[in-house]
This record gives structure tokens, sequence and C-alpha cells, in this order.
């Protein structure tokens, strides 16, 4: 369903969903042609999640993210140049390029570090939560990472300070694991975790959890309204788990592309390779949003398409500027590591 | 000039910090270990409940917890305890706070303080008496502190908390009750300055942290046998003043050095190498390391006291330098 919310809100979601999957795909290229180094993950899959979560925030309510964290940044309005600079280790990166795909990070749009280390963020997210209580300004954090992370031990370790202190904090976990090979062992949909599921860990520490289809942006959006507005009330931390279904994409160790995004994919995935064709089908989230738009009559196929065409131009453009953006000065190595 | 005991000028320390600057925070709240002076916090609860944190035992949590309340404006003072429950944290000391600033390209600051008690603290055994500094040292984007007298304790700490970088505040249980001189309105000790604590002719010995202490004793008795030593305490690790100590050798042009860490790419070895690689030409003769044994910690008192930086063996290493 599409989110209760007026036209133009709707499209702009639309338009970010569409900035994030056009970004990733125009990474997988430039990997590919060498002209970056590192591992990276995509945000593919996951549009519906991100997109409609984090337009629930105010614009000074902290973020923590981890590896998978383009769409996360661009979300929430981060510039697609200055991220794309930051992934090829380009001084007009986010991080001046010392940060790289897993670590980019966006101060004022309230991401201040951005972990590699699966758990890593979710302590330090108990830690903007407990300052922004101390400080009693009304900001909350967010803090999203997946499944795999619930495996690490940071993690009940922070669910329990997080209990006990009642911090103004939202856990909202990306399973992207629903029924995909990914790492689905048995019953366990994703994860190697005995526990499940996965909300049963907050809930051994008395934190509210719920399991929701993180494919259906209006149901993630009228969640996470509601979590937030408890968690603004004071009640304490809430735990989401938003499922979707791996993308195709990031099955293999590195990423690919199984077919280029194109608005007229949400009415004939006949041109998708057929081992990719049910998950653009039925498990792609923006896919599933802009058919939701035409068929509630908020958008005409060609008015999507329109901004489709718009986000081309912008993230041609955008790697153009990354790609003649200059290296760091060699002597940048060898400085600013302290304050 | 007033006189104080280390644990006294610490906790007057932590009073007045928390005091003139509400961003400090205590999480976790064991700055006096065991020691028969812990009352004295309870004067601090008093005054700071709102400020002070006593947090279940999850060392990674709430070392992770300090640093992202470091990161959103706060400065948090985070007591380990124990030097060895660093190691329970290390992922989130290591790989988070030390990497922040410049991974964010020098945007997100950390002000966060990690006090640790370090060292032979008497039955620790292997798990209780860790000395993690030399680790720490290894790992680029962290300062560190290692106080040995009342007066540094006090101005050390001070300059930890306005610090805009995470700092390691490496402390020892043995130094609580030694007194000295702590004037009133003490300035702060800025970082990367040594103090000569004893001067001398004849031989440099470097220490650190409660070693400091053993090795002025060793001077003493040193001078009874017409053997004049220099104590230098570097009190800073990261970051490290080697000009004050190229300038001891250049006057002695002997070295010992005497730390707690274990002897293996310990303190002692990182400061040979470097007076090694930048005054060889000073030297009149061979750098001596006088440090814990590369062996885990044995519990037994007699095996324990056998195996770290005494003064016999300190003695030893000076007497030999001067042969």
């Amino acid at each position: 369903m599409l989110p209760t919310l007026p036209r133009d809100h709707l499209l702009e979601l639309c338009r970010r969903m569409f900035v994030i999957r056009h970004f990733e795909e125009s990474l997988v290229p430039l990997h590919d042609k060498g002209v970056f180094a590192g591992h990276y993950h995509l945000y593919v899959g996951q549009e519906a999640t991100g997109v409609p979560a984090l337009a629930c925030l105010r614009a000074d309510d902290y973020l923590f993210t981890t590896h998978r964290n383009h769409g996360h940044l661009l979300a929430r309005g981060a510039e697609p140049k200055r991220l794309f600079a930051e992934i090829l280790g380009r001084v007009d990166g986010l991080n001046k390029g010392k940060g790289g795909s897993f670590h980019s990070v966006a101060p004022s749009l309230g991401f201040l570090h951005s972990s590699g280390v699966v758990a890593g963020i979710i302590p330090l997210s108990t830690g903007t939560a407990y300052a922004a209580k101390a400080q009693k300004n009304g900001r909350i954090t967010v803090c999203l990472f997946g499944d795999g992370s619930l495996e690490e031990g940071a993690a009940p370790e922070a669910f329990n300070l997080a209990s006990l202190l009642k911090l103004p904090l939202l856990f909202l976990c990306e399973n992207n694991g629903k029924y995909g090979p990914g790492r689905a062992v048995a019953a366990a949909q994703s994860s190697s975790m005995a526990a499940y599921p996965l909300t049963d860990l907050p809930k051994a520490y008395k934190i509210p959890a719920q399991q929701i289809d993180g494919i259906d942006a209006g149901v993630v959006h009228a969640t996470i309204s509601e979590a937030v507005a408890k968690i603004r009330r004071g009640e304490g931390p809430q735990f989401v788990e938003a499922q979707t279904v791996r993308y195709p994409g990031s099955e293999t160790n590195w990423p690919t592309v199984p077919a280029p995004t194109d608005t007229a994919l949400a009415w004939d995935v006949g041109s998708v390779p057929e081992k990719a064709r049910e998950w653009y089908r039925s498990a792609d989230p923006l896919l599933v949003y802009v058919r939701e738009l035409v068929e509630a009559s908020q958008a005409t196929r060609g008015e999507i398409a329109a901004i489709e065409l718009q986000v081309r131009t912008e993230i041609a453009a955008a790697v153009e500027f990354a790609v003649n953006s200059p290296f760091p000065k060699l002597e940048e190595a060898e400085r600013g590591f302290f304050a | 000039m007033r006189d104080l005991a280390y644990f006294e000028a610490k906790f007057e320390a932590l009073d007045e910090i928390m005091t003139a600057d509400e961003r400090v925070h205590l999480i976790n709240g064991t700055f006096l270990s065991l020691s028969p002076h812990r009352h004295v916090y309870q004067n601090l609860q008093k005054k700071f409940r709102e400020r002070m944190i006593a947090p279940p035992i999850s060392e990674l949590g709430f070392c992770g917890l300090a640093t992202g309340a470091a990161m959103a404006g706060l400065r948090p003072i985070v007591d380990l305890s124990t030097g060895s429950f660093i190691y329970e944290a290390w992922p989130q000391v290591a790989n988070e706070a030390a990497n922040a600033f410049s991974m964010s390209g020098g945007q997100t600051r950390v002000p966060v303080v990690f006090h640790l008690f370090h060292g032979l603290r008497g039955g620790g055994a292997a798990q209780h008496s860790g000395s993690p500094q030399a680790m720490l040292w290894n790992v680029p984007g962290l300062e560190i502190v290692i106080p040995s007298s009342p007066r540094d304790v006090k101005g050390l700490l001070k300059t930890a908390v306005a610090s805009d970088n995470p700092t390691i505040f490496v402390d020892h249980t043995r130094l609580l009750d030694i007194r000295g001189e702590v004037p009133e309105n003490d300035k702060p000790i800025p970082f990367g300055v040594a103090d000569i604590k004893r001067a001398g002719g004849d031989v440099t010995l470097i220490a650190t942290s409660y070693t400091v202490q053993v090795c002025l004793g060793a001077a003493a008795k040193l001078a009874n046998e017409g053997i004049d030593v220099e104590v230098v305490d570097p009190r800073t690790l990261v970051p490290f003043d080697l000009a004050t100590i190229l300038s001891s050798v250049e006057k002695t042009h002997r070295v010992v050095i005497a730390d707690e860490t274990h002897q293996s790419c310990g303190v002692a070895a990182e400061i040979a190498a470097r007076i090694a690689e930048t005054g060889f030409d000073k030297l009149k003769t061979r750098i001596r390391r006088v440090s814990t044994l590369d062996v885990p910690v044995p519990y037994s008192p007699p095996l324990e006291a056998h195996i770290g930086p005494t003064e016999s063996r300190i003695m030893d290493a000076v007497r030999a330098a001067v042969a």
C-alpha cells in the first residue's frame, strides 16, 4: 500500500527510490572497470524500507548505518556526486576519501559514523541516544543494521543498555533474507541465528519488537511513524524488523545487475533474465511502489518515467563529477587522525 | 606547598572537572578499584548523580555508549576498572573510537576518556594484571596518558577530558596511596611533555606509571653507590616527547628503560627503538630494557614479583649500563 501522504510527498519518495536504484546500478560497472577498488554492498531491494522510514524523522535526529549505507545516506538527501566521490576515494568525497563505501558519513544529515563491522554501530547508537536524553534536546537515534548484526555480542549488550536506560532509540533491522538463498538455514529465514523470529532477541530485553513487510512502503511508513512517536513520548527503545527479499544482484560475492531498472519493468519483466525474473515481478520494492502509484492514480506511467529520466541524468552527471574529482594529496595519508 | 595522596588528587580533579563542565559524564565508576578509599567516590555520586551511570557488566556495550555520547557532544569518562577488561571492549575502542575522526575525514570528534588500572597489583593473576597500553600504542588515533604522581594524575586527567580525541587514561592501583606536592589551582599538564622526575648525570632511566616510583627508590639507593641516575617520565605515550629523552641521553650517554608491559613489542621496546633510530650516536653502551617477562602473570605472590620490573632488576640494569 501507499503511505498516507500528500501526492507531492509520494512522488518525492518515488524519486528518492530511483536515486538509490540508479546510483547503485551505476556503481557496478564502475567497479567492474576498476574505477574503485574496495568491496561494496548494494541497497537495491530495500528502497521501500529506507526511504519511507527515514521520511518519518526530524532533521536533527541521529542515524547510524553499516557497510550497506548508500541507500540510507541518499534517502536522507546526501548528494550522489559526493557519495560517488567517496566510494572512488576522491578528495570531493563525503569523507574526503578517508572512509570509502563502508564508512560514508554526513554529519549535517545526522550520520556521524558508519561502521563496516556489522554490529559496531549498535552500542554507539546507545551513546547518541544517551547524550540526547541528557541534553533534553528531543532528538532520537535510528540505528540501521542487517539481520547478520544480531549475531555479534555487541547487539544484545546494546539492547540491554537501551532498555535499562530507556533510551530514545529505534533499532531498524533490515532483514534482506526473506526466502532468499543468502544465509537461510531451515526454518530461520535468514542469518545463522538460533533465536528466531529475530524479534525474540530484543523482546528478551523487554524492547517492543515487530516484524513488517519491508517491501510495502505504506506499512513501513505507518509502522515507523508510530514507533518514532512512542520514542519521542519517552517510552524507550523500539525494534522493527523489516523483511525484504534479497536482490539477485547481491547473491554473489561481488554485486551484479541482473537487469537494468526501467519504469517499464513494473508492467513487463519479459526482458529480465529468467533466473532473476521472479524478483523483479514480485519482490522489487521500487517496481511495487511504481505500480501502486499508477493504480491509485497518483501518477501516470509517463510522469514516473519522467521522474526516472531526471534521476538518470542527475546520476550520470554525479558519476562524471566523481570520476573527474582528484585523489587526495599523498600527505593527507599522514594527517587528520587527531582533532 | 600542599601535599596530597594520589587518590585525593585524582578525586579533586574529577570534582573540579565535573563542576566546571556539565558535558562530563561518568560511565561506570570504580575509579579507586578495590582500595579502602572507595568511599570518596560516594561524594561525587551525591553531587553529580544525574551524570553518573552504573551500567551492566557490558564493557563492549558501555564503551560504545560512551563513544557514541562523545560523538554527540558529551565528554564521557568511562571506567573499565581492571585494565585487562578493555579486551572485552576492543572493537569499540580500537576499531570504532580510534578510527571515527580519521574515517569521517575529520568531521566526527570523539572526546571520550577510557580509564583503566593496569599492571601487577598483587594477586591479580593472568586475567587481572594486564598492561594493554603497548597494544593500544599500536592503534593510531588514540592518545595514551600514563601518570605516576599526584600532581600528574590531576593535571593529566584535566587535559584528557579537555582533549577532542579518544584518550586512554592508564592508571595503577599501587599509586593510589603515594603522597606528593599538588599546588592549589594547578594548571592542566599538556600532553607530550616528559617530566624529569629526578635529575642525574650518569644514566637516563626512563619509566612509566608505578615503575617511576620504583625507579626513584632504585635511584636513591644507587646514589649511595656513586651512580647518579636521571629518571625521565614521558607521562604520555601518545603524543610522545622524544626530545626531552634525547637531551637527557646527550648528557648521560646511557639508557635503561623500565616498564610493566611485557617485553616483546612493549612500551620499552618502542622507546628503545626510537632512541636507537634517532640518538644512536649519543650512546656509549647498548640500551637495556627492564620489562615484565614474556609470560602470563602467575598468581603466587613471589612468582608475580619475580616477573615484574623490580627494584633489584632495575638496579642491576643501571649498574651494567655504567660498568
